[in-house]
């Protein structure tokens, strides 16, 4: 047969060679795409000379807010005068060793515990048990000869890292139970989960804080109060877990009902069957997503300047409020606020995207 | 004690608990709550809302006075936080579709400009373009005395622009009605024409005549004058511009950083839109001679639409949602407004659930939206 069909047909000749205009036909193959690229090229060209004229042509690299009302540029004596206060906020000066080594604990941690390697039930504890007292020890002070620290005074970077590395990694058991909840076949169960995960969905993050910070006192007995911090972190770890029981409801969806029946069928009871078999398949699967969730979240913290906590973004701006740089640094501080944020969601997006290519290769 | 072990006592058991404990905690905080605000002298109830506000609301998508009641203030609260997010929406939508189908683009540079645009606002928080916006406006224009005059009427300060005000005189009504009746002809000659094209294969005028029947009865009223417009033109004063159409920088700033977070969001979920839809749709397109850009329009972007709808729901919901940060530049939404009222009444508790209520209820009123919208373009199985 292969014999009769290749006389039929004219002999195989070689495919005409491609036009060899290599790369650049991509960018000028036809006019409009040489005009589409032109068109880049100049914008580019525009936003360079702006970003580099303002950045350091004309920019102030010493003196004080005079200088830097006479120049057109960026003021980077502000930056490095401001810098300090914009990390720590009105974290006592000399004690300000502490929440930077924090910081760089909490990095550690988070380092670790972003390899896959290091995943288990254990890490969750390890973050529960151990490394969150030791935050609040060094942040708070008290023991081992600290000075105590009032959480008033706590502020700046490690205030928005913590409100999101806390809230979330408090918010997951809570967000685990909810997603059980809201998969379980007691339909009490069933409903009290639903109605919390889409109230709390259904509205906006602000009014949560709201309730959190002013309605709650009123539900507290005369003379009980909660420290404001932890009110607003409470209020984020209940926001988080509602999204967080989205996400790993879809993980459980995607396990199949053979791993259920199979558990089951050995004779494991509920929670054996859900700790042992279904929730190590399901979280594995909604670890991407996760992390896409904790960008927003890291992003979201911001919110908690509207009720009077001082993070980073509110630290940068009463920097560029103080009455000495007042209207000379706007876009200076913003930036660096703006840099900041970046560098971490961007680092966390490709963290994400590495995931999901390692999870592509490994079929876990 | 064999019951302990019986599956269907346990399902009762762990129930009731739940149940119990939740109407426990909640009974706990509604009896420390009354207690709390009988001491405080705290009045409760929703009285407030019929009593006058006493405050201005700087800008008022429906007619407001200080002497209107507070119910009507979260009214203008509401009708606010409905305006920006909708136009946010609006305006998010179509230059999202542009960044997104520009992140597609064959040409390199332009791909990359797209994904440099979304990856700048994706990765920094919407809080602080807010803030960045509102203050470059703050800074950057001049004041009000110095207000730049654009055109005859037009004055841009930093606070805010102000362009002439059309006020309807007369025949408003009837415009109205000439609109909207034009409108449903339009939309339904646009059907017709549609079923009469599919079923020919012949291009008809369609989209021209429905809109003659859209513009031409509301242009023959006016043209007849049957409408009476006057325009009310601002004057500068010494202090501040009197009259006019005054757009707010509270409400630009708002609107721009909610419409430019959409717009990122829209680029990337339409990328992905995109990319899902099979590769053998283009081709087969091409075979057929369509260019690249009708392609797109008329068989990727379709298809796309299908995968498209479900993020996009999520994303107007957040951008609902997000309107909520205008609080933080003193654009009067919902929140604010319930924040004013919070400070005058006292009264968190209540004001609180008007407002969250109203979020919710807005919310799954746009999720069913979407749904049904949804439903309407997903592919018919057979």
């Amino acid at each position: 047969m292969a014999d009769v069909q290749t006389l039929a047909l004219a002999p195989p000749q070689p495919a005409p060679a491609a036009p060899r205009l290599g790369r650049l036909s991509a960018y000028f193959g036809t006019p409009g795409n040489t005009l589409v690229s032109v068109l880049s090229i100049a914008a580019i060209v525009f936003i360079a000379k702006l970003a580099f004229g303002w950045l350091v042509v004309d920019a102030v690299f010493s003196g004080n807010g005079e200088t830097c009302k006479a120049a057109s540029g960026a003021c980077w004596p502000f930056v490095a005068q401001k810098l300090r206060y914009m990390l720590f906020g009105f974290y006592p000066y000399d004690e300000q060793w502490r929440p930077m080594l924090a910081l760089l604990l909490l990095f550690a941690a988070f380092l670790l515990s972003m390899m896959p390697r290091f995943w288990s039930r254990g890490l969750l504890f390890a973050w529960i048990l151990v490394v969150l007292p030791v935050l609040y020890i060094l942040m708070a002070g008290g023991v081992f000869g600290l000075t105590p620290v009032a959480t008033t005074s706590w502020g700046g970077l490690p205030l928005s890292f913590m409100l999101s590395f806390v809230g979330l990694t408090l918010a997951m058991p809570l967000g685990i139970v909810l997603a059980l909840a809201r998969a379980s076949n007691l339909p009490a169960i069933r409903v009290l989960a639903v109605g919390f995960i889409e109230i709390v969905r259904g509205v906006p993050l602000i009014s949560i804080l709201f309730m959190a910070t002013v309605m709650l006192p009123l539900f507290m007995p005369e003379g009980v109060t909660i420290d404001k911090l932890l009110r607003a972190q409470v209020a984020i770890i209940l926001f988080a877990s509602a999204y967080i029981a989205e996400i790993v409801r879809g993980g459980l969806q995607d396990v199949p009902a053979g791993q259920y029946e199979a558990g089951s069928s050995l004779g494991l009871h509920y929670w054996q069957v859900m700790r042992k078999i279904v929730l190590p398949q399901a979280l594995k699967k909604v670890i991407p997503p996760m992390v896409g969730l904790f960008i927003g979240f890291f992003q979201d913290t911001t919110l908690v300047t509207i009720v009077g906590l001082v993070d980073f973004l509110d630290t940068v701006r009463s920097a560029i409020r103080d009455p000495q740089w007042q209207g000379i640094a706007v876009l200076e501080g913003y930036l660096v606020a703006a840099a900041v944020y970046f560098t971490f969601s961007a680092l966390m997006g490709a963290y994400s995207r590495f995931l999901e290519k390692h999870f592509r290769t490994t079929h876990a | 004690m064999a019951f302990l072990h019986d599956m269907r006592f346990r399902a009762y058991f762990y129930q009731v608990v739940a149940i119990g404990v939740v109407i426990l905690v909640g009974w706990t905080m509604f009896s420390t709550a009354s207690g709390n605000l009988a001491k405080q002298n705290i009045a409760t109830g929703f009285d407030f809302l019929s009593r006058p506000a006493g405050f201005v609301i700087t800008e008022a998508a429906i007619a407001f006075e200080a002497t209107d009641t507070v119910g009507r203030a979260i009214l203008v609260g509401i009708a606010n936080t409905v305006k920006v997010s909708l136009l946010a929406a609006i305006f998010g939508t179509l230059l999202g579709l542009a960044v997104g189908i520009a992140r597609m683009s064959r040409n390199p540079l332009l791909a990359r400009l797209a994904l440099v645009y979304v990856e700048l606002l994706r990765n920094v928080p919407l809080l602080l373009y807010l803030f960045l916006w509102y203050s470059l406006i703050i800074l950057i224009l001049p004041p009000v005395r110095q207000a730049l005059n654009l055109l005859p009427g037009v004055y841009l300060s930093n606070s805010g622009l102000v362009v002439p005000a059309a006020l309807v005189e007369s025949g408003g009504s009837a415009l109205l009605a000439c609109l909207l009746g034009g409108a449903v002809a339009a939309f339904a000659i646009r059907r017709v024409s549609m079923r009469k094209r599919v079923a020919t294969g012949r291009s008809n005028h369609g989209g021209l005549i429905a809109t003659a029947a859209f513009v031409l009865p509301a242009l023959l009223l006016w043209l007849a004058g049957g409408v009476g417009i006057s325009w009310d033109f601002p004057t500068a004063g010494k202090f501040r511009l009197t009259g006019g159409l005054h757009v707010r920088p509270e409400f630009v700033a708002l609107l721009f950083g909610l419409a430019l977070s959409v717009s990122a969001n829209v680029a990337e979920i339409v990328r992905a839109g995109i990319q899902a839809v099979n590769k053998g749709q283009w081709e087969a397109a091409a075979a057929l001679g369509l260019a690249r850009g009708k392609t797109m329009r008329l068989v990727v972007l379709p298809q796309a639409l299908r995968i498209i709808i479900p993020p996009l729901t999520n994303t107007y919901l957040t951008v609902f949602k997000n309107s909520s940060l205008a609080i933080a530049i003193g654009y009067p939404d919902l929140v604010m407004v319930s924040n004013t009222v919070m400070n005058q009444t006292g009264q968190a508790i209540e004001t609180i659930a008007i407002f969250m209520g109203v979020y919710l209820a807005l919310s799954i009123a746009i999720s069913l939206l979407m749904n049904w919208y949804n439903a309407h373009v997903a592919l018919k199985e057979r």
